[in-house]
């Protein structure tokens, strides 16, 4: 039954678009976290998404979403001058986080509307399914 | 004369599954709108149906006692989508497409579950002789 595919391609969806609202929020959380050196200090993390086959005996349309992994952005970090900051180090800077806001707003978005089209189609694929159960009563 | 169910519901259990199957395929087109490097694939549902109104798949019968089976729609060929704003990152899922694809498909969906209701009230009609 082909339409039980749907609750696993999209519950996978479902699964990968709010892991990747969760990196999200903890970029967006640590925009402001200092370190006293690049290494310490918070990197953004952007997830992988790739194509995974459902089952082998499903056909090749059925192709859910699976996280491959996160990674942590190398983009270069700021270096802010500020002497009195408890972290700053021997030369009087903290490093700002190489977390880029108007990125994750962005990327806030992309997954909130990935995610509410994808349990439209759970959705709707249910109420097929319960129609179809009630087929000829 | 005997009702049989296979002749009185024709071609739309096929039909049937068919749209299950396409549903199942642009939920995956949809699933996979961010993954990078994924392509869009579809079915050309009028070539599978004319495939299949064309040549019944009909079991060879071998003994009298022997079931015929049911005409059932071939597995259709997957065919990539034409992007119309393809992404950088080899993405060829257009989301606004997919949805209405998906849309569309579940109304034919419940127009063929709609028919094949008609169907079961006539054959019950027809049984019960009221």
């Amino acid at each position: 039954m082909s339409l039980f595919n749907v609750f696993d391609i999209a519950g996978s969806a479902m699964s990968a678009e709010s892991v990747r609202l969760n990196v999200t929020s903890s970029n967006l959380a640590n925009a402001q976290s200092v370190g006293s050196s690049e290494a310490d200090t918070y990197h953004a993390r952007h997830p992988v998404f790739s194509a995974v086959m459902q089952s082998l005996q499903a056909d090749a349309g059925s192709v859910g979403v699976r996280v491959d992994g996160i990674v942590e952005s190398q983009t270069p970090m700021e270096k802010q001058y500020q002497p009195h900051h408890p972290l700053a180090n021997e030369d009087g800077y903290v490093f700002l986080p190489n977390v880029n806001i108007v990125d994750e707003m962005a990327n806030m978005i992309s997954a909130s509307r990935s995610y509410q089209s994808n349990v439209e189609v759970l959705n709707t694929s249910k109420q097929l399914m319960l129609a179809t159960l009630r087929m000829g009563q | 004369m005997a009702i049989s169910f296979d002749k009185a519901l024709g071609d739309f259990p096929g039909h049937l599954s068919l749209y299950g199957e396409r549903s199942s395929l642009l939920a995956a087109n949809i699933a996979n709108a961010d993954t990078p490097g994924f392509k869009a694939s579809d079915i050309d549902f009028r070539s599978v149906l004319a495939k299949a109104g064309g040549e019944k798949m009909v079991l060879n019968t071998t003994h009298a006692s022997h079931l015929g089976g049911s005409s059932a729609v071939s597995s259709p060929e997957l065919l990539y989508r034409i992007p119309t704003q393809p992404s950088v990152d080899g993405n060829t899922v257009d989301t606004q497409v997919e949805q209405a694809e998906f849309a569309e498909n579940a109304v034919r969906y419940q127009s063929t579950l709609t028919f094949l209701n008609g169907k079961f009230r006539g054959l019950k009609l027809a049984i019960k002789g009221e």
